[in-house]
């Protein structure tokens, strides 16, 4: 008897094991690599190097408090990075989304042809790094080798000023659109197949067209898809740094301080300030994190008001 | 027909051709528009790629002289330079790619499917507080990390190797959210219950039936991992020195940047950026009928 009993006395004990031992190494990761550095940047940013004695200065570390975090947020420079984000981020967040959602429709389309090659196509430029992608765009810009510029010079309208002044901002956003599109093109699309079918023949039995049917069906089915692909636009707008970086060589209208990661880089690693890239840093991650609560937020707020 | 989604449904069923053949009379002069449409995004994504391949045949001197689009004479000389760069740095640089991206996306598959499973399946204190906080974790920015990852693994003397970059890659909670999502439509609980009952472990449980049901989704993690992975920049620009430990985005940017004091490098840069794009692009086309990307719209049904 006692025999029969023990593996079933035993089995629900090794049952309450199993979920730790599965989960451990992702917590462990998880631990080291994102929590620790958070906290360590936490730390770091309320200490500064202070220079002590006149002749053979010591650098030592000091608590400084809230200092640092009052020199980045009355930083004039990582504000205007901030600014400049937000000028970028108007243009290609909406453009990515619209166009993505503009494909995601023509592709659920009965009418239209070519869809494989079409949706591969515009899929290919996920599989391209931001920084070759910036090389690319870069010289299609650059007024030596652009296209672009060829055509209008050679109508006698000069060269387009795709990396000076405020063009510049359309041109660092459509290096993101074109990167963008693919994947939350892909993302809409297979929301909008999980769609059942028969939805849209009572609609069509109605004389509803495609159009319709695409503006006052697929799309209300499709939010939870675009606030997702949204969010993680958004998210990329404010990491935004590769791009700008690997322009900078070919423009003088990129700063060191453009946008705020390269505020933050050039705080590490030109000027040596650690505990003012570690405040940088954590402003920055808040922030991202502040604007997607607000965003899933409002929309969960909206979709319950409509759904009611 | 569908390759993203191998899924034949009720979509299929939408796209009989007397349908298409009916819909489209009724749509009378809208029938070219859609296509129309597909075709110019098509256009605007493969146009810079075609540039690139244009380009990486040009000499020096054709490649600031001749129109963009007309192809020019220097392909062999110019993947010769790109080869002979510095004693071959270009082909260290892909490799490194490849050990960043596969070893670091294989680790991280495993970790993000036990631990996906884990919160899927078990019954167990801390779990709703562990899955939150991995959501949570989705929302901060890896590259905001990378400077205090810095920062920590410099002191543990790490910096410079390539466990610097290869470690912080395999943490990823979105892989961790997918595996979780895959797990609970794609494991049945009566499986497992009668395993158990059959008297198998939960590890041989694991290993000979969640492990199997799992591979879409796993291939799913892996593929957007590796070209996540194969993509960041940041990371390694920021953990890396030694120009021999660079990864192609590193060793790409490094090689522009000195272009613009010495503009022989930027045929070499071109060159190399088109054969970049080469593996890559492989990759995608042939997994793309593979991964399962309702899994990240949330559409996915058991």
């Amino acid at each position: 008897m006692s025999t029969t009993l023990q593996p079933a006395r035993r089995r629900p004990r090794r049952r309450q094991v199993a979920p730790y031992l599965f989960t451990a190494p992702a917590v462990i990761l998880y631990v080291a690599f994102m929590l620790v550095p958070v906290g360590y940047a936490v730390w770091l940013s309320t200490r500064a190097y202070r220079i002590e004695g006149a002749l053979l200065g010591r650098k030592t570390e000091v608590f400084v408090g809230l200092d640092n975090y009052v020199a980045v947020l009355t930083n004039p420079e990582f504000a205007a990075g901030f600014g400049r984000l937000a000028v970028y981020g108007v243009i290609a967040v909406p453009l990515t989304l619209g166009l993505a959602l503009l494909f995601a429709l023509v592709l659920d389309t009965p009418a239209a042809r070519l869809k494989r090659f079409g949706r591969t196509a515009i899929f290919i430029p996920y599989a391209v790094p931001g920084v070759v992608a910036a090389l690319l765009w870069g010289f299609m810009y650059l007024p030596s080798t652009s296209p672009f510029s060829y055509v209008t010079r050679a109508l006698g309208l000069g060269t387009i000023p795709f990396l000076d002044g405020p063009g510049l901002f359309g041109s660092l956003a459509n290096i993101a659109i074109w990167g963008g599109v693919g994947f939350n093109m892909i993302i809409i699309y297979t929301s909008l197949r999980s769609i059942p079918g028969e939805i849209y023949e009572s609609a069509r039995l109605d004389g509803a067209g495609e159009v319709q049917i695409a503006l006052r069906i697929k799309v209300p089915l499709v939010v939870p898809a675009l606030v997702l692909t949204g969010v993680f636009s958004l998210i990329g707008t404010l990491q935004l740094y590769s791009e700008p970086a690997t322009l900078q060589p070919m423009t003088s209208a990129i700063s060191n301080t453009w946008v705020p990661l390269m505020t933050i880089y050039r705080d590490a690693f030109g000027t040596d300030d650690l505990p003012q890239a570690a405040a940088a840093s954590t402003v920055l991650a808040v922030g991202t994190v502040l604007v997607s609560v607000v965003i899933l937020r409002i929309v969960n707020r909206k979709r319950m008001g409509v759904e009611r | 027909m569908s390759v993203l989604t191998a899924r034949p449904g009720p979509a299929s069923t939408r796209r009989d051709p007397s349908d298409r053949a009916r819909s489209r009379a009724r749509q009378g002069g809208w029938g070219v528009l859609p296509t129309i449409v597909l075709l110019v995004g098509a256009f605007y994504c493969l146009v810079p790629v075609l540039w690139v391949y244009v380009a990486a045949t040009k000499t020096r001197g054709e490649l600031f002289t001749t129109f963009t689009f007309a192809p020019g004479t220097g392909l062999g000389e110019n993947l010769t330079a790109l080869f002979a760069y510095e004693g071959g740095q270009y082909l260290l640089w892909c490799l490194n790619s490849l050990i960043y991206s596969g070893v670091g996306s294989l680790l991280s598959v495993l970790v993000s499917t036990m631990a996906g499973y884990g919160l899927a399946k078990y019954e167990f204190r801390g779990r709703s507080f562990l899955f939150l906080s991995i959501l949570a974790g989705v929302l901060i920015p890896g590259i905001v990390l990378a400077v205090p990852q810095y920062l920590l693994l410099s002191q543990l003397g790490l910096v410079g190797t390539h466990w610097s970059v290869l470690l912080p890659s395999i943490v990823s909670p979105f892989g961790i959210y997918l595996s979780r999502v895959y797990a609970m439509s794609a494991v049945p609980q009566e499986t497992l219950e009668a395993a158990r009952i059959d008297g198998a472990g939960e590890w041989r449980i694991f290993r000979t039936i969640v492990l199997p049901l799992m591979v879409p989704g796993m291939v799913t993690v892996f593929l957007l991992q590796f070209i996540g992975t194969w993509n960041n920049f940041l990371l390694p620009y920021i953990m890396l020195s030694d120009q021999s430990r660079y990864p192609l985005t590193v060793g790409l940017f490094t090689l522009l940047a000195k272009g613009s004091s010495s503009p022989a490098l930027y045929s070499v840069a071109i060159t190399g950026a088109a054969v970049s794009i080469i593996p890559l692009l492989a990759l995608v086309l042939f997994l793309q009928r593979y991964w399962r990307l309702d899994l990240v719209s949330g559409g996915l049904k058991g």
